[in-house]
């Protein structure tokens, strides 16, 4: 308890820091890092909340009450019993009165009209929050996580109460409000009156729901479209990487880096460009069509557009999600336990079909969920390939910033992709149930993993070595699309469109950077670099919580960090608008509001591998280190982090590559200064420079290839205590 | 390799990655005073702001999406307007926000110098949004496979519905592209709307692909992905001024246009810098730079010189398109359901 009596100190002193004396508003339209939130310290507008409640602002002052109440377990001992609930009384009122403020009055009055016939009009005004309420914001939820730990939750471990805490409060904060926000306007015709009727009518359209592609040749509704493609995408990726995986771990497959490099290719592509591959190779006028119809008499057709291309590129892209989650997952595998099935005469294939595959479900499950999920969120391809083949993600897209401005249709479609996802999720959970996977122990397991057994083998090579020579071949048509005047049309070779993107010029004050591509090309590798770290640290965290601790309410908190994930990208960047463009965040148009949305939509990933890798890793290890006499934290940081160093890498890379190539879900928060890749590469495809857009592509494949093998070097192997084929072989040659 | 080493190192990382970021936003950090929402291609805005920035010292901000998104964008933020104003792009967005009452009324003392299809723009808009462009509505096709099917030139919108052009005509969808919804509009203007609906449904049995975005055709076509494409004609110059194998005509039945606008943001935060680019985006001097980035409208600005190879208007037959019916939000959602009603769900 004595632990949570100093921490609890620290936080309640930073509580008075970030009240007394930081700034409290965020000025300087929002500019983070500028000097202007400094303004008039500390009497003006940039000063503390204690000085500006003195001052003309009284709403600001609520709080002193709550960190005064703060202040009263220092009059008690330690151990005295009502030290808990002080602490949670403190952090609830100081949470309420800022919450309370912040949205009563925004930057042009009372933000609601009830609010100024109460207290007169007017009304006062303010600006966004920042640093100090934020700061402010955290104490007083670290300081009711204390004292709930005090109070016996979580076993009095202040560390877990404060992390489910933590994570609790930017879920609420940065998916559930927002989402909330745009899912309102589900119910509203487009002037924003409430309308109940409408989005019944909407709801039940025959262009979602019809049934028509069964009985005639009509069209079925896009729900239907989308379902379909959505589990034909997690079946495939799930196989593909299964057998990628399996490959990279269990066999002497020579090529075993040029295929892990292959697999990783298709996640660091930028969108568009596998589906303008795709068209350049088998659209009509494409190079293997056409050879098809010189010397085999098969007529080009458009086959390619619709279902058929989607599904294709969406393979080609997800594969490597599936490939990451489930390499982890087959690693893991104790081969104790197939060792022990071979002693008992098993066969190879018995062994691997009743003892290996079962132990890979959780891997399995979370790989299907993922494709399944990206499927469904995937926008890029159904746009380039979908030809009349309607998804909701593409529908969702339009119905927002086509000609019909229809935000509330796009609310409306969001609701039925939501209710599709969490339908896959409980599916997953029920599927999984409640079975142990546990195959990494404390104890020393020295086995040789079992070798795939011959037909398991060919099947694995079989599925995906055509698929990687595909990957080859598309990606060699990438590489030449940069360097040729136009893809499909003139294949004169030429350096303009790297030149007119990144040419460098040596000036009078040294390089210059005077390419057209080189501002959004910074801006994204910064914002993504800054964004993997937080997403990797949050998903984690986040997944050592809902694996590991048991907790009221974990099924919905899992749910919520699935939910950013699941919803289409455009309702995203609709609803941060919508959320932070106003005080009390008032964030638009800056860096930080696309490192959030990079770091909230991403998390999941983090979330599932975390969560895969866990179910593997035995409790007696944390148990061990507990008994050991080490605290939570501790355990966490030297027991089950070295542990998870796959689930690192996979969320790190993730985190990073997803940010440096996401459309939908940022081309509405991009700004001047702020702006992205993709959407310039977007402006590009548009503009119809395809060559622009491939340079570009694959200069931000080259630079995120050499991220992953910077993340790769930092992060490091997990070291499991495990023979290789060759490990046995120098033994046996000494 | 101590077991501290993950977290220690992660955010050894964070920790640099957000301190360079702090000095590097002390340069990026100087805020434009001006912010410029643009909607045409990216080398005009580009061309525009340098022009601009070097004609006044005033400081751009430059942000360049498509018309659709920009909209979706200044809607969302109205309660507190980023931008101060928006330039270019298909003229329905624009009509819609003056509709919503999301833009500024404005007299530029140069309104006299522009055609009066820019004037009428101004006026229908009750002086929300000008016209600073016009282009065109009209086919595109590919030569080469045109020749390789042996089909006649397609002259006018009725050749489009030549049975030999099955699956070869390509436009995009009018739900999700201004240009499609023009050639929606411009058919029911022309034919009436009982018989332009007819028509759009025997061309339905023609197109192999309603797109998303309306420009697509173009480049369809010139890769001759789609042997016919319907967009604007200025979408497809770009292509035979790059060298693709593309006619571009006008119909002979008379076809519509669209107005590209500039409406400047109610609530701008500079909104006298934002008068003095709109002031200045209407003359002559600042009409031409379109045509030298590669874009071939037609400007406002009587005294501007449209680019050579910019579809020549005086040779097309313009219909009388309504731009105050047709670009009306009501208008809009009636034909529209009607379109996915009667035509887009039709078996081939």
């Amino acid at each position: 308890m004595q632990a949570v009596g100093r921490s609890a100190l620290l936080w309640l002193g930073l509580g008075w820091v970030a009240f007394a004396m930081l700034p409290w508003y965020l000025l300087d339209g929002g500019n983070l890092f500028g000097s202007g939130w400094f303004a008039g310290y500390p009497t003006g507008e940039g000063g503390p909340a204690l000085v500006l409640g003195l001052t003309g602002k009284p709403w600001l002052l609520p709080p002193l009450l709550a960190l005064l109440l703060g202040l009263v377990p220092l009059a008690f001992r330690r151990d005295d019993p009502r030290i808990g609930s002080l602490l949670v009384a403190c952090g609830v009122l100081g949470l309420l009165c800022i919450g309370l403020e912040g949205f009563a009055i925004d930057h042009r009055g009372w933000s609601a009209s009830w609010l100024g016939h109460l207290f007169g009009l007017p009304g006062p005004k303010q600006s966004g929050m920042g640093y100090g309420a934020f700061l402010l914001a955290l104490a007083f939820l670290m300081l009711l996580c204390h004292g709930l730990a005090a109070r016996g939750y979580c076993g009095g471990d202040a560390f877990t109460t404060s992390s489910i805490g933590l994570v609790l409060g930017l879920i609420i904060l940065f998916v559930f409000f927002p989402i909330l926000k745009v899912l309102a306007s589900a119910v509203q015709d487009n002037a924003g009156s409430f309308a109940p009727a409408l989005f019944i009518a909407k709801f039940f359209e025959k262009s979602i729901w019809g049934l028509d592609c069964v009985t005639s040749k009509l069209r079925c509704g896009v729900a239907w479209n989308t379902l379909f493609l959505a589990v034909l995408v997690g079946l495939g990726t799930t196989l593909l990487g299964l057998a990628f995986a399996l490959i990279a771990t269990r066999t002497g497959f020579r090529l075993k880096g040029t295929l892990r490099a292959l697999t990783v290719l298709p996640i660091i592509t930028p969108p568009f460009v596998i589906g303008l591959a795709m068209i350049l190779l088998f659209g009509r006028s494409g190079t293997v069509s056409v050879f098809m119809a010189d010397w085999f008499g098969i007529p080009a057709s458009r086959w390619i557009y619709g279902l058929p291309g989607v599904l294709i590129s969406q393979l080609l892209a997800f594969t490597p999600i599936a490939f990451l989650v489930l390499i982890g997952v087959v690693q893991g595998i104790s081969p104790s336990l197939e060792e022990a099935s071979q002693t008992l005469r098993a066969s190879r294939w018995t062994t691997f079909v009743t003892i290996s595959l079962p132990l890979m479900r959780p891997g399995l499950a979370n790989a299907f969920l993922l494709g399944f999920v990206e499927s469904m969120a995937d926008f890029g391809n159904p746009l380039v390939l979908g030809g009349n083949f309607e998804v909701l993600s593409t529908k969702i897209f339009f119905a927002v910033v086509g000609a019909s401005h229809d935000q509330g249709r796009a609310a409306v479609l969001a609701l039925v992709l939501l209710g599709f996802t969490l339908a896959a999720f409980y599916a997953q959970h029920r599927w999984l149930g409640n079975r142990s996977y546990t195959t990494v122990t404390g104890k020393g397991d020295s086995g040789l993993p079992l070798p795939l057994p011959g037909v398991a083998k060919w099947l694995c090579y079989g599925t995906a070595l055509p698929w990687a020579l595909f990957t080859i071949v598309i990606y060699l048509m990438i590489l030449v699309g940069g360097f040729v005047k136009t893809m499909g049309r003139d294949y004169t070779p030429t350096f303009q469109h790297y030149l007119t993107g990144f040419a460098v010029e040596w000036g009078e004050r040294g390089f210059r950077f005077r390419g057209s591509a080189w501002d959004s090309f910074w801006t994204t590798v910064e914002v993504s670099a800054i964004a993997a770290p937080i997403t990797t640290i949050i998903g984690l965290l986040t997944a050592y919580l809902l694996a590991r601790q048991r907790f009221a309410g974990r099924r919905s908190f899992e749910f919520g960090t699935m939910l950013s994930f699941a919803i289409p990208g455009t309702v995203v960047g609709i609803s941060y608008i919508l959320a932070f463009n106003v005080p009390p965040i008032e964030i638009t148009g800056t860096g930080l509001i696309l490192v959030i949305c990079f770091v909230f939509r991403n998390m999941p990933v983090g979330v599932r591998s975390g969560i895969a890798t866990l179910s593997q890793i035995d409790r007696s290890l944390d148990e061990a280190s507990l008994t050991l006499g080490a605290r939570t934290f501790t355990t966490v940081r030297r027991v089950v982090l070295p542990l998870l160093r796959p689930a690192i890498v996979a969320s790190l890379v993730y985190a990073f590559v997803r940010a440096m190539t996401a459309v939908s879900a940022i081309i509405l928060l991009v700004s001047a200064e702020y702006n992205m890749s993709t959407a310039y590469i977007v402006g590009r495809v548009e503009a119809g420079e395809f060559g622009l857009a491939i340079a570009y592509s694959t200069v931000m494949i080259v630079v995120m290839l050499v991220a992953i093998l910077l993340i790769q070097l930092l992060v490091g192997e997990r070291k499991l205590g495990r023979r290789t084929a060759s490990a046995v072989a120098v033994q046996a040659a000494g | 390799m101590t077991q501290f080493g993950i977290i220690g190192r992660l955010s050894l990382a964070a920790f640099g990655l957000a301190v360079s970021a702090l000095a590097g936003a002390g340069s990026a950090g100087a805020q434009g005073n001006l912010v410029v929402y643009c909607t045409v291609q990216e080398e005009w805005c580009r061309g525009m702001v340098d022009a601009f920035e070097k004609k006044t010292g005033i400081k751009v901000a430059m942000t360049r999406k498509s018309s659709g998104e920009l909209y979706a964008q200044i809607k969302a933020e109205a309660a507190n307007p980023r931008g101060d104003i928006w330039w270019g792009g298909t003229g329905d967005p624009h009509l819609q926000a003056a509709e919503e009452g999301l833009s500024e009324e404005y007299t530029s003392p140069i309104m006299n110098q522009l055609h009066d299809w820019s004037v009428r723009q101004w006026e229908q808009s009750k002086k929300r949004t000008v016209g600073i462009y016009a282009g065109a509505l009209g086919l595109g096709f590919n030569t080469k496979q045109l020749a390789a099917k042996g089909i006649a030139e397609p002259k006018c919108w009725a050749d489009l519905l030549n049975p030999k052009l099955k699956d070869e005509v390509q436009v995009a969808d009018p739900n999700s592209s201004g240009t499609s919804y023009t050639m929606l509009a411009t058919v029911v203007q022309i034919m009436g709307e009982d018989k332009g609906f007819d028509y759009l449904k025997s061309l339905h049995r023609n197109v192999n692909q309603y797109t998303k975005s309306g420009a697509a055709p173009a480049k369809a076509t010139s890769l001759g992905e789609t042997t016919v494409g319907i967009t604007f004609l200025h979408d497809m110059v770009t292509y035979i001024v790059d060298g693709a194998p593309i006619k571009a005509v006008a119909p002979c039945e008379g076809t519509g246009y669209e107005i590209g606008s500039m409406t400047l943001i109610k609530g701008a935060r500079n909104m006298e810098n934002a008068k003095k680019w709109y002031d200045w985006a209407l003359t002559a001097e600042a009409q031409v730079i379109g045509g030298q980035n590669k874009s071939y409208q037609v400007p406002s600005n009587k005294g501007a010189k449209a680019p050579p190879q910019a579809p020549d208007f005086t040779q097309i037959k313009m219909i009388n398109y309504d731009f105050a019916k047709y670009g009306s939000s009501a208008e809009r959602t009636r034909l529209l359901s009607k379109w996915d009603k009667d035509v887009k769900n039709l078996p081939k």
